[in-house]
């Protein structure tokens, strides 16, 4: 029995996060929104945008569960759900989950990858190189050329989110019967564990804040109202991520209880950053209320992950159904 | 990460499991297979058998060493025992007081002498062990305590009053803080003593708690002489001495996960038996996934500390808090669905009505939710005081 990750799990995990600390800051975030007052604060030009993703890509973030040919290194969802976390911690306006965690396993390295396993309104469609889609009961994946792309207005402006539709004929089949859902499975873990990132940037974002505005004199991070929140919303976190975790283990070894363990870290998750959200909003007061200020870009991230890929109450149902309840 | 458990874990457990099989049929079929509440007079006694069994094949504390009864078993075998204890259905330890919360402490700052004393008679359940750190004007706020300890020739005279001491009725010894330097303020100036309640001058009154059963009791102490051994710890030095108990009682040493698992389990159970539509359901599920994750939360936490050398690191320390908030609040779930799911039935004072009684006990003892509150918040999300 050991519960924790290993040195070089950790230490990948640190490399990933000095890197989106220093090239993926608000800023970059807000660049990748469509211009105008709902983009409004500081933003970095597109090329920045772009260049996270290279950055990503060159140190190998992206192949860690490429099949270990080439420059894939063949490894597991535990050698990368920490990564995910750190991309939800920075809000990447970028497709890592479905690119680096649930293609790459398929052989899949054809640029960014969206897929409509995530739901019917498929994250960062606009800007993928390749869809990987569900048809009867495989996967195949299609060229974003060959695909109906039809953009949609979301609520996360850095999402780019569509609506895909490819023909019945065509493209490549990459995954069948259990590997289906294996690469589902994949797909719902490392958006579990983006939203445990998410949530922690919420409550660092928060707890700076009442650290620094002071009210009736004081900071209004001393009142006991504000602490018990904020206390709260460290609980859900604290105990959503070590069900990341676990899910991660499951699946790398592929337990029978794989589906159940998956499905318990998203719904955690997934409830876990409603209320890290709430909070970090309530607390914040006004200022967390505007578009100015960068609160909204991982609030409205956890908002778009939280329904992505099966929402709590879906994942709770399937919870039940593997307890016998 | 392995989440799996070696063979000779797999093998203690088995061994546990069926001991446990084995002696509480034996105790129960003892009773008539009606064992009274460890918190009455009758049932206490009861419950001092199956303590004293446990004691006899080194049951009682196992993660002890040998040579105070124990069973030198690590962290993880602990856990496991734990587990299959509640899964076995036993019943709540009345020693629990002594060998989780004072023990720990005892190991930490006793003289040989007093570990040689304490600690043998305790994991017998000869010597039973009661807290008194609550007093009528001082809950939460311990540090405003005013039992006091005067100086005099080999050792120190107790006066003032504790209270709501569990099962303080029914113990021969109490362990708790008094105010040693009269001039000194707050969290100085403390001493912690342990007190044999047949000594002369203390009175023991029990009364009821919210389920009825005297499992309360107040302690009264006049005039109590206590012998320099009596102090554990440094004179003065108490309140840091008393805060190595506390971080045990609301961390997991008290309300391991297993017991949540089997609260579950019959939670479980139960839906199974009646079912109660798609709003219970999600209750049970959801159930099912917090104590979970307290099992997953522990596993970490055991880690840490099997890794860190040490089971007293800073951080655990303030941890323990989101830790207490977790079970306690777990806790009263998982028996307010039961009664959702009994209906009408959970009128009855039966066993989840009971349980659900006693669940509402968890978010106050160990230091209040609120009181869990702050401190994380202070201590881990580092919010000014």
């Amino acid at each position: 029995m050991r519960f924790a990750f290993t040195e070089d799990q950790l230490f990948f995990r640190d490399a990933v996060r000095d890197l989106l600390d220093k090239e993926c800051g608000p800023d970059v975030v807000r660049g990748a929104w469509p211009a105008g007052p709902a983009g409004a604060g500081a933003r970095s030009p597109a090329a920045r945008v772009e260049a996270v993703w290279s950055r990503l890509a060159d140190m190998g973030a992206l192949a860690v569960a490429l099949p270990a040919v080439g420059d894939g290194l063949g490894l597991g969802p535990l050698d990368w759900v920490l990564l995910a976390e750190e991309t939800g911690y920075a809000a990447l306006p970028h497709p890592f989950v479905e690119t680096a965690c649930v293609a790459a396993p398929l052989g899949v390295a054809a640029g960014r990858v969206a897929t409509d396993l995530a739901g019917a309104v498929v994250p960062f469609a606009a800007g993928a190189d390749t869809f990987l889609l569900r048809r009867g009961g495989e996967l195949v994946t299609v060229a974003a050329a060959e695909a109906q792309v039809s953009p949609v207005a979301a609520v996360d402006g850095a999402l780019a989110a569509a609506r895909v539709q490819a023909g019945t004929t065509g493209g490549r089949v990459v995954a069948a019967n259990e590997d289906v859902e294996r690469a589902f499975d994949r797909g719902v873990l490392g958006t579990a564990a983006q939203l445990v990132g998410l949530s922690q940037r919420m409550l660092d974002l928060t707890v700076a804040y009442v650290r620094e505005r002071r009210q009736f004199g004081v900071p209004v991070g001393s009142f006991q109202a504000v602490k018990h929140r904020l206390a709260d919303a460290l609980v859900h976190l604290s105990f959503a991520r070590p069900a990341v975790h676990r899910a991660a283990w499951s699946i790398t070894h592929d337990r029978p209880e794989r589906g159940r363990d998956t499905s318990m870290a998203k719904a955690m998750a997934s409830d876990a950053a409603r209320e890290v959200g709430a909070a970090a909003l309530q607390c914040h007061g006004a200022i967390g209320y505007t578009v100015e200020y960068d609160l909204h870009l991982y609030l409205k991230r956890s908002w778009a992950l939280a329904a992505a890929w099966g929402d709590a109450g879906w994942h709770r149902d399937r919870v039940g159904h593997a307890i016998g309840v | 990460m392995d989440l799996t458990w070696s063979s000779e874990e797999d093998a203690f457990r088995a061994e546990a499991r069926s001991w446990l099989e084995e002696n509480l049929a034996a105790w129960r079929a003892a009773h008539g297979g009606a064992v009274a509440s460890g918190d009455t007079r009758e049932g206490f006694a009861q419950h001092l058998e199956w303590e004293r069994m446990l004691f006899e094949d080194r049951w009682a504390v196992v993660s002890w060493p040998e040579a105070y009864g124990g069973r030198d078993a690590s962290l993880w075998e602990w856990l496991l025992f734990e587990e299959e204890y509640y899964r076995a259905g036993a019943p709540p330890r009345v020693t629990q007081n002594g060998i989780f919360l004072l023990a720990p402490t005892v190991f930490e700052f006793g003289t040989p002498a007093q570990r040689d004393r304490i600690l043998p008679r305790m994991a017998a359940a000869e010597d039973l062990w009661c807290q008194g750190w609550s007093e009528p004007n001082a809950g939460s706020d311990l540090a405003s305590l005013t039992s006091r300890a005067t100086r005099v020739d080999a050792g120190w005279v107790l006066d003032g009053q504790k209270t709501w001491t569990t099962r303080g009725a029914f113990c021969t010894h109490l362990f708790g803080l008094f105010r040693s330097d009269p001039g000194s303020e707050r969290h100085r100036g403390l001493t912690y003593f342990l007190v044999p309640l047949d000594a002369e001058g203390v009175t023991v009154r029990g009364f009821g708690r919210l389920d009825g059963d005297e499992g309360f009791a107040e302690v009264f102490l006049t005039d109590v002489f206590v012998p320099d051994d009596a102090v554990l710890g440094q004179v003065d030095q108490g309140w840091s001495v008393a805060m190595a108990t506390t971080g045990s009682e609301r961390g997991l040493t008290l309300r391991s996960p297993g017991r949540f698992l089997a609260t579950t389990a019959k939670l479980i159970d139960l839906w199974r038996e009646g079912g109660g539509g798609p709003a219970r359901r999600e209750q049970v599920i959801d159930g099912w996934m917090r104590a979970e994750a307290y099992q997953l939360f522990t596993l970490a936490t055991v880690t840490a500390l099997a890794e860190g050398g040490s089971a007293k690191g800073g951080s655990i320390g303030a941890e323990s808090s989101i830790n207490k908030l977790w079970w306690s609040e777990l806790d009263v779930a998982l028996h307010r669905t039961a009664l959702d799911l009994l209906g009408p039935e959970s009128v009855l004072d039966g066993p989840w009505a009971r349980g659900h009684q006693f669940a509402l006990s968890g978010p106050i003892y160990a230091g209040t939710n609120e009181i869990q509150r702050t401190i994380a918040a202070e201590r881990l999300l580092g919010l000014p005081r």
